[in-house]
């Protein structure tokens, strides 16, 4: 164990090592590492926030849904009274309608029948004459015995 | 080793203990140069810086690569350590920590290199005869070495307390205490002159004693011919805990010092 002047070399490379390490070694990897730490911190605080906000969605979803829910139910049942209310009012239309064309149909039947009826007398005048022609086998002036005729048609 | 250890038969244990305990040294006195272990302690020291630098260079805060995630984790293992023990403002104590948790972990791990190892590579090289050949390549198992790591520490000791507490300051704390009484101010001074020069001489003899007893002892193992194997594994398993316990344990006092130089009392 004898000391020489190998102490003042190891001093020398140790002071030499030590202010390379401070200046050249140490800040950057420090830099680095702090700058890791601080990305990593702001993501886990993003994380959260994003966690807070999807809780926040999805409760605003979920009112969504049941306000959505309501609204389709009073719809529906709006839309039944509506369809109530025009069964009903197409069927008093067709009430009205039916009716009409009843009425028309009656009307109609009788202006036939009463043409019918006025041919029908005017032919049986026709075929009276013709009868009594025949009777007397000789020919009556039709325009002289009109007012007879006249009579039995209003009979008729 | 043991092939080794038999090729040196002509030397008995003791010169062969003797010879590996020595250093390869130029120079006359004190202005003598221990090759070997400045040698290794400058290779190993640059080793670190190269390694650390390359990782500083790229380093990224976004997805680190294999070598910073394990630079990255002894950084911040030390960053921790000094964070946990030093509460002031100083940018000079995390760095020397590193330096020199690192350094002296790597100066310590040259202890698992077989003590035949390097001598025998260079005769293969050389042609030199292995007792002509000195080589120690455990730099911290040099007091030389560890005293320079410590004389580092110490002068940064007094660096510090004079910085922060002025000279008088620091000249004050010599003398005024444990004793409060003026009567008693010599003996606070020797007190205070001792617990400060034995720090530095604590730090550097407790590395040196660890790493010189377990290098002595792995030579005795290799000494003992084909029985050496198993012990030699098992003295080197056992510095599993040691290496890295003696850099830890320096680089933590380290910063104890530098931390109770800033107190002011």
């Amino acid at each position: 164990m004898n000391l020489n002047a190998t102490i003042i070399g190891q001093l020398i490379a140790f002071v030499v090592f030590v202010i390379f390490c401070m200046k050249f070694v140490w800040p950057p990897i420090m830099a680095a590492i702090e700058a890791r730490q601080a990305n990593i911190a702001d993501g886990l605080a993003a994380s959260d926030r994003a966690a807070k906000d999807l809780e926040l969605a999805q409760e605003k979803a979920t009112s969504q849904l049941k306000e959505a829910k309501v609204q389709a139910a009073s719809i529906v049942d709006a839309a039944k009274k509506l369809e109530a209310k025009i069964v009903e009012e197409t069927a008093a239309k067709a009430q009205v309608e039916k009716e009409r064309i009843l009425a028309s149909g009656h009307a109609e039947i009788e202006t036939e029948r009463n043409r019918v009826k006025e041919e029908l007398r005017a032919q049986v005048a026709v075929l009276a004459v013709a009868g009594a022609e025949k009777i007397l086998e000789r020919s009556i002036d039709a325009a002289a015995h009109s007012d007879i005729l006249d009579k039995l048609v209003a009979e008729l | 080793m043991s092939a080794a250890a038999a090729t040196e038969a002509t030397l008995t244990s003791q010169e062969y203990i003797k010879h590996h305990l020595a250093n390869l040294t130029v120079g006359e006195g004190f202005w003598s140069w221990n090759l070997d272990s400045l040698g290794w302690s400058v290779f190993l020291g640059l080793v670190f810086l190269t390694i650390f630098r390359s990782v500083a260079k790229k380093a990224t805060p976004g997805v680190p690569g294999k070598l910073q995630c394990a630079v990255e984790m002894v950084v911040e293992f030390v960053d921790e350590s000094v964070k946990g023990t030093f509460h002031g403002k100083n940018d000079l104590i995390a760095p020397l920590a590193l330096t020199v948790f690192v350094w002296i972990l790597l100066m310590n791990m040259m202890d698992w290199v077989p003590v035949d190892l390097l001598p025998w590579l260079i005769s293969l090289a050389t042609g030199m005869q292995m007792a002509d050949i000195y080589m120690k390549p455990v730099p911290t198992a040099d007091p030389n070495i560890t005293f320079g790591l410590a004389g580092g520490v110490f002068f940064l000791i007094i660096y510090y307390s004079i910085k922060v507490k002025g000279v008088g300051g620091f000249m004050k704390e010599l003398y005024s205490q444990p004793f409060g009484h003026w009567s008693l101010y010599p003996i606070n001074f020797i007190l205070e002159i001792v617990t400060l020069l034995a720090r530095p001489l604590a730090l550097s003899l407790r590395l040196f004693g660890n790493l010189y007893a377990g290098e002595l002892i792995f030579l005795l193992i290799a000494t003992l011919g084909l029985y050496q194997l198993p012990l030699h594994f098992l003295w080197a398993t056992f510095h599993l805990l040691v290496i890295p316990l003696q850099a830890f344990i320096f680089m933590m006092l380290t910063i104890v010092y530098l931390s109770l130089a800033h107190e002011d009392h």
